[in-house]
């Protein structure tokens, strides 16, 4: 009788948030700490799909190492390739043809919109509206359709060579896409219909998940986090690489710091991108898309930080050469698990049906967590 | 490339061909040069002589070399007086029988007043122990738990010091050099029974000893 009432008036309680729930993202699994459906704290256990990449880079050529910076963050393989393949250019002091460079900028920006749509799709069926995640998987479908159209694969697409690309774009594909971005506001301007001024959803994100700008920057949150908190940083202004200083777009910050000023900043960010899309279609410039690259890619001996603006927030590689044509070691400085990081500062005090949407708000990929 | 498609005319010794064109070279690759002069590493120095051992400027980006037993000490003058608020990434580069320590462990800073970035280069003895940066940007937990994962370098003075990526219970750090690649028998050290040492479940089924 004793047991039972020492089970019966304990009021806190802990449960296993995942691995297996569809709304962590993949395998994401948080222990969370409950009084009630208050969290009083919550330990994300991260390294279900630890494939050990950075050791299979040791192993590969430098080019090798692009198709598994594909399978990090799935999403978005185009940034992904960009950042690998800019780091081992600036080591070698390759420059990029401007036409390779626009091409990369276009498939950098279709990629952002694609990870976009897939973190608007998932992040308002977590809390419950269903339709928009039919509209934009539609959408998404199309960008995977240029994709494929480009380079023949979908998703990991192994899109990008040090020293430019590995084919041209035809005149057709530069077609399809710049039908597909002229139908695309419209749409965007649809959903947001549905959304932005949503009762349920102002209900669900208003308040939610607060950071203050000088918290974000502690934490080393980046992206669309750091920027919903009112940080105007964005490492395509700040370190601007490719061609991103000759095209006009404006980098969208929040106010509060909450799930609703995140997203608002990437639903802007969208738009930003089809601008961006419609200059680089229009400036695309004549010309080589591959440098004149060494066949067999050696650096020197040396170190190199390079880092690109994945969707997600700042994708860095750190690439130590030993001289050979294989990397003496190759970090990814990877955005999510960063900004994972701060998911018990983000929880803490709110209600567990919170955590879903505060997951979604970070918009993790578990692959580019684990490696 | 209209200059191929016409006939083969020998052409008469005309103006100089144009410049080349900056991807039509050859790549010059950037050279690292000595960066002790620089003013970032000289402000670096007055906020606290004696610091630095090395610096060098490869490629824009400024490396500072200091020792080991001084890293929390330097972290914190980035930080508090020279406005580096934002730590990117820390991470190990593992040089094995290098002389001098086999590990390297790499802090890469950003201050947004000027966007200047900034890495701190330490090297390590295996084995020896480094202070935590933790309590000068809380960011580091988790980076300091996978260089500790990842190369079995103890960070004294962090909260949680635990595997991060692998499980607790595995045996080893995966990107020191002398890890294998192929990976290592790893059920042993949790499931003695059912995965015998040498690998693999046994031929009879689970646990059948």
């Amino acid at each position: 009788m004793n047991d039972l009432h020492m089970y019966v008036d304990s009021e806190e309680m802990e449960v296993s948030f995942g691995p297996q729930h569809p709304a962590t993202h993949g395998v994401l699994r948080v222990m969370v700490k409950l009084d009630g459906e208050r969290i009083i704290d919550a330990k994300p256990i991260i390294g279900y799909l630890h494939r050990g990449t950075e050791k299979l880079f040791e192993r590969e050529t430098y080019n090798g190492c692009i198709p598994h910076t594909d399978r990090m963050d799935y999403t978005a393989a185009a940034t992904n390739n960009q950042g690998l393949v800019g780091a081992v250019e600036k080591l070698m002091g390759i420059t990029v043809p401007p036409r390779a460079a626009y091409i990369r900028m276009i498939l950098a920006e279709l990629q952002r919109l694609s990870s976009h749509l897939i973190w608007f799709a998932t992040h308002v069926l977590d809390i419950g509206a269903q339709t928009p995640f039919f509209y934009t998987f539609e959408e998404r479908e199309k960008i995977l359709d240029l994709y494929e159209e480009y380079c023949g694969a979908r998703l990991t697409l192994n899109c990008m060579r040090v020293g430019g690309q590995p084919y041209d774009v035809t005149a057709d594909w530069l077609q399809h896409c710049r039908s597909f971005i002229d139908q695309l506001p419209a749409k965007v301007a649809d959903w947001e219909r549905l959304i932005t001024k949503n009762r349920i959803w102002l209900l669900r994100t208003v308040g939610i998940g607060v950071i203050s700008a000088a918290d974000a920057i502690e934490w080393g949150l980046t992206g669309p986090p750091l920027r919903g908190s009112g940080v105007k940083w964005d490492i395509r202004k700040v370190f601007p690489y490719d061609h991103y200083d000759e095209v006009e777009f404006d980098v969208p910050i929040g106010v509060n710091g909450d799930t609703y000023d995140r997203y608002l900043v990437r639903m802007e960010e969208i738009r930003q991108s089809i601008r961006i899309l419609r200059q680089c279609l229009d400036r695309l410039p004549d010309g080589p898309v591959m440098a004149k690259a060494p066949k067999v890619i050696k650096p020197p001996k040396g170190e190199v930080y390079f880092s690109v603006e994945a969707p997600k927030g700042e994708l860095g590689y750190y690439v130590v050469s030993d001289g050979t044509d294989k990397p003496y070691r190759l970090r990814v400085r990877p955005a999510c698990f960063i900004n994972l990081q701060a998911l018990p500062e983000l929880v803490r005090g709110h209600l567990v049906a919170d955590l879903v949407a505060v997951i979604g708000t970070l918009d993790i990929v578990l692959g580019e967590i684990d490696r | 490339m209209a200059d191929q498609d016409k006939p083969t005319t020998p052409s008469p010794p005309a103006a100089p061909a144009a410049p080349k064109l900056s991807w039509e070279e050859k790549p010059v690759p950037p050279v690292a040069r000595d960066a002790m002069e620089l003013p970032l590493v000289r402000s670096l120095l007055n906020a606290l002589p004696g610091a630095s051992v090395d610096a060098v400027e490869l490629a824009g980006q400024v490396t500072v070399v200091v020792p080991a037993d001084r890293v929390i000490e330097v972290c914190r003058a980035c930080k508090e007086k020279l406005d580096f608020t934002f730590l990117v990434d820390l991470t190990a580069v593992d040089w094995k029988d290098r002389p001098e320590g086999r590990f390297d462990v790499v802090y890469w800073m950003h201050r947004f007043t000027d966007s200047q970035r900034l890495r701190v280069k330490v090297r390590l003895a295996d084995g020896a122990e480094l202070a935590s940066v933790t309590p000068v940007w809380k960011t580091a937990n988790w980076m300091e738990r996978e260089v500790f994962d990842m190369f079995g370098i103890y960070f004294g003075g962090h909260p949680n010091l635990e595997r991060i990526l692998t499980w607790e219970g595995f045996n080893g750090h995966p990107l020191r050099k002398d890890f294998p690649v192929e990976g290592i028998d790893t059920g042993a050290a949790i499931y003695p029974d059912v995965y015998p040492p040498g690998g693999g479940p046994v031929k009879d089924g689970e646990g059948a000893a």
